[in-house]
This record gives C-alpha cells, structure tokens and sequence, in this order.
C-alpha cells in the first residue's frame, strides 16, 4: 500500500541534496568544529555556510543565528533568555492564546515567578487584532511574542503591523515561525522582529534542528551553559551533519519559495474544496485564503479525530487531529478552544499539511478515503441518523 | 499496514473491535438503553438492550468517540448477550479490558465507560419493568 504523508509539520522526507550533504559529516569529516585541530576544519567551515544559508532564508546575517536543537528549544530560548535578562526593566510580556506549547509552557512558568502575561484576544478564524496589542502595551512590557502562523489552524497572522507597533513602542518582539520558515517570504528587517524560531524539517531538513534569529545587539540570557558555542548563548557540541543538512534545505527553500508556494496552494485549495463539498457538517477551521500555503484543517461533526486518525492511517494516510482523545494529556487543543470551536465539534478536528512531496493523486486518494472513513464512523455515532450516512 | 503503525499501543483485538465493531445499532423496543459519558469530553456510548426469559437476548450500541470507545462498546455488547441478568454484576470494566487484551493506561478509561453504560441500561431495564409491574397490578 502507498503510503502518503500529510503531516508535513511534524515530520517530511529530507531532500535527496540534504542527505547527500550530511553523509560526509557522518562519516570522513567527524571532526568537531571548536576543535584547535585539523579535524575541525572542515565542520567548521560547514557549520558557517549553513548559518549564512539560514540568515539568508530570512534576510538576517549569519551573525545573527543561534543553532538550536529544534523549534521548541528556539521557543524556549527566546522566551525564558529574554525574560531573564530584561526582568529588572519590567516582568509584564503579551503574547496570543494560540502559541504552540513551547511559548505557552515557557511563559507559564515565568508567571509562576512573578511574571504578569496579558493573552490577546483571538476571532473565530485565529486572527489576531494589532491595536489591541498597542493598547496593552505599559511601561514594564519587556516583550512580545506572538505565532507567526498556527501549526493547529493555519491562519497567518499581521506580524508586520505588530512588529511597526513594537518597535514604535521600543519593546521587543519575538515571532514562532517554526511553521512557515521557508515556506513563506520571511524578511526579518522588513517585519521588524527582534527574535524569531525555526526549525529544519518543515523545509526538507532533518528533524531536530532549529534555530533562533537574535538581533544584533539584543540582550538574552542562554538555557543551555556550558562550553563557547553559538557564542555562548547555546552550549553542547553541535548537530554538525543536521545543522549542514537545514543549512543546504535553506539554501534550496529560499531558491525554490516562491515555486513551492503557488504549488502547495494549489493542492491545499483541492484538498480543502474537496473536503468540504464531499463531507457534509465539515468545517475549515482557520481562514480560508490567509493560511500558510500547505495548511488545511477542518471539524468533523459528529465523530471523533482520533478515530478518524486510526483509519486514515490503515489506509496509509497520515494526518493530525487536536481532539481530547488524540492527546497522550487528555486535553482538547487549545487553539480551537481559544477560537471559540463548539467543544463537541472540536472533538471532530482533523489537519492535514501538504508537502512537496504530494502530488494531485494523493489528494484525490484522501479524498475518496475519507468519505468513507466519516461514513464509517458517523454510521456508529448515536448523534448522526444511519439515514443521513451517504 | 495494521502491524506496526503509530497508533501501536493498541492490542490486535482492540483494533479487529474497531475497524470491525460488533453489534452496532439501535433497538426499537430495547427494554433497557442506558446512555453514559459526554461528547464535549470525546466519548458518549449508548447501548440498548432486550430482555428475555432474565437473559440479554440482544444488545446493541451507539457510540461517538476513540478508538478504544467503539471498541470498548462492541466487546461489552459480545460479552452480555446470552448472560443472564445477575450474571452481568461480573461484567466490570476489567473484564472488558482483559477480554480486550488490555488497554493503553490513559483510554482504561473508556472501560469505566462500558462499565456505567450497562448499569444505565440495568437501570433503564429495571425502572421499566417495575413500571410495568405497577400498571399491571393497577
């Protein structure tokens, strides 16, 4: 049986250029690039194109990335390393309901030390409102940090109009864009954001690798202590051949943005038109239009995600889904809870993230599949009449 | 595809219960339907059952949630029908889990679930015929 990917987020196949790559640095070149001998020579030229292939992809200098070990730990580094060191100007930090975990966790624990976090508010479509951030902003806000776009939901959210009410405010903004870097035109200068995350695999990358653009002359305090490396902000010996391998899938996500993109909305808007004219009581949750290009996400009434997962994946599909029962914690996402999703129609949350890897009949293979699979479930479902089941 | 894919820590028979449940279905005149657990927490199980001679002649259930709900629900009807009634104070959410071949710690549950939905429809079963018993007698 095939077997199609349309959980890109979470993981993709690397680019055969990537792989190709980082073989040497997992076999010849084994050296150490904070190595005083001729061993670390060649990883440490390496380690350097990959940081000036990084900044590029997002209009930064290469002096201005921190490798990190994936987004979570960008997330982590930016939040936590910028609180700390800004802690004796002010403890007041906005940031929106809709973050991904690695923001959310982070500031809740800084509010357990004192911290004050104000949560903007978010529409139905996960929009967030920038005059509501100006109007929130006080004398001891020392940071912003708001998605640039949903993982869960897919809208992509005004970081540019933020990022002109931060900087005339004087307050630093952070951005997660661990889910459109390098799938979307990212300039950091443009968007005046002071910090933003990513990571390598949602551009063909390896797994476990990211990194944390840090503004020049930005103050942060590092996670990580321990040796010299990325200049202390993030001791532990490198990822050599994965920072290598997100270093070369930047280099090729930056040439090949724009080819990517129109592709990848092409096939998302089949699949998302797909879905909801062939799947009655189905709803897109996110915008329609202003989401990221490989983004589709909808509820499906009457059952459950998790469910719906399980046959997807037996017909060798794989997706992604925010209901309670899908979660090791129990708990619905609370990205639909904060847009406002009916808490029995969330329970029916399924998202699928295209790659380039996807083509028009996998689309179609999905959406043949996944009538059946609702039809299936909904036949059993004491909230959907056997009659009503098509 | 079913060996080995993500969703592994689910037992061979808990996946057969899903993809091919038992007994799905409502029953008309069911003499019992108790219904349990709720859908803004991701599972509501319905279950209906028919009494004859003091044994569940048939059962029959309705479910809205995971994996291991619908499968929780399709072996407890395969587990009551043929019982008789004070057989069924052994069938407790344990039961259906061992005769699951267990489940994962965090869906155990689901198996509450079974549990309250046949001492509902017990119940259901009982308030019914003492009705009836009480029209009879008036």
């Amino acid at each position: 049986m095939k077997q199609i990917n349309f959980d890109h987020l979470a993981s993709s196949q690397i680019l055969p250029e990537v792989w190709e790559a980082m073989m040497p640095f997992l076999s010849e070149h084994i050296g150490n690039p904070l190595s005083r001998h001729f061993l670390g020579e060649k990883p440490a030229k390496a380690l350097e194109e990959a940081r000036e292939h990084v900044a590029r992809l997002i209009g930064a200098s290469a002096e201005e990335i921190i490798f990190t070990s994936c987004g979570s730990e960008s997330n982590n580094l930016a939040i936590k390393g910028i609180a700390h060191a800004y802690e004796k100007k002010g403890r007041h930090i906005i940031s929106s309901p809709i973050e991904h975990h690695s923001i959310i966790h982070p500031l809740k624990s800084l509010e357990k030390q004192g911290f004050e976090i104000s949560w903007l508010k978010v529409d139905s479509k996960g929009n967030i409102e920038p005059n509501e951030i100006s109007s929130l902003i006080r004398k001891d806000t020392i940071l912003i940090t708001v998605i640039s776009a949903s993982n869960e939901i897919g809208t992509l959210e005004p970081i540019k109009e933020i990022g002109r009410i931060a900087r005339e405010k004087g307050v630093i903004f952070h951005t997660d864009a661990v889910a459109c870097a390098g799938l979307i035109e990212i300039d950091v200068k443009e968007l005046n954001v002071d910090l933003l995350s990513m990571a390598g695999n949602v551009f063909y990358g390896p797994l476990g690798t990211g990194a944390l653009y840090i503004k020049k002359g930005m103050r942060i305090l590092p996670l990580i202590e321990g040796g010299i490396q990325e200049k202390g902000l993030r001791a532990g010996t490198h990822n050599i051949a994965g920072l290598v391998g997100m270093g070369i899938a930047a280099k090729i996500a930056k040439e090949k943005l724009s080819e990517r993109r129109d592709y990848l909305i092409n096939l998302r808007d089949f699949l998302i038109d797909g879905v909801l004219n062939n799947i009655s009581d189905s709803y897109l949750t996110g915008e329609r239009n202003y989401r990221l290009p490989n983004h589709a996400s909808f509820c499906i009434k009457f059952i459950e995600g998790e469910s719906i997962l399980l046959h997807l994946s037996f017909a060798g599909m794989a997706g992604t889904s925010g209901s309670t029962c899908s979660s090791e914690a129990l708990k619905v996402s609370h990205v639909l809870e904060a847009i406002g999703i009916d808490p029995f129609l969330a329970q029916g949350s399924l998202t699928f993230t295209l790659g380039i890897d996807n083509t028009r009949e996998d689309v179609d293979l999905l959406l043949k599949e996944l009538p059946r699979v609702v039809n299936k479930l909904r036949a059993l479902s004491p909230f959907s009449r056997s009659t009503q089941v098509a | 595809m079913k060996e080995g894919h993500q969703f592994n820590q689910y037992s061979p028979k808990v996946i057969d219960h899903f993809t091919n449940p038992r007994n799905v279905g409502e029953i008309e005149d069911a003499d019992g339907v108790g219904e349990v657990g709720n859908p803004v927490c991701g599972d509501l199980m319905k279950l209906y059952i028919k009494v004859k001679n003091g044994k569940i002649e048939d059962a029959k259930f309705k479910t809205f949630g995971c994996c291991a709900a619908i499968a929780t629900s399709s072996m407890l009807t395969e587990l009551i029908k043929g019982k008789t009634l004070s057989e069924l104070k052994e069938i407790t959410n344990k039961v259906v889990t061992e005769a699951l071949d267990g489940l994962p710690r965090v869906k155990l549950h689901c198996s509450v679930l079974a549990e309250d939905a046949l001492k509902a429809a017990l119940k259901d079963y009982y308030k019914k015929q003492n009705k009836e018993n009480q029209d009879e007698t008036n």
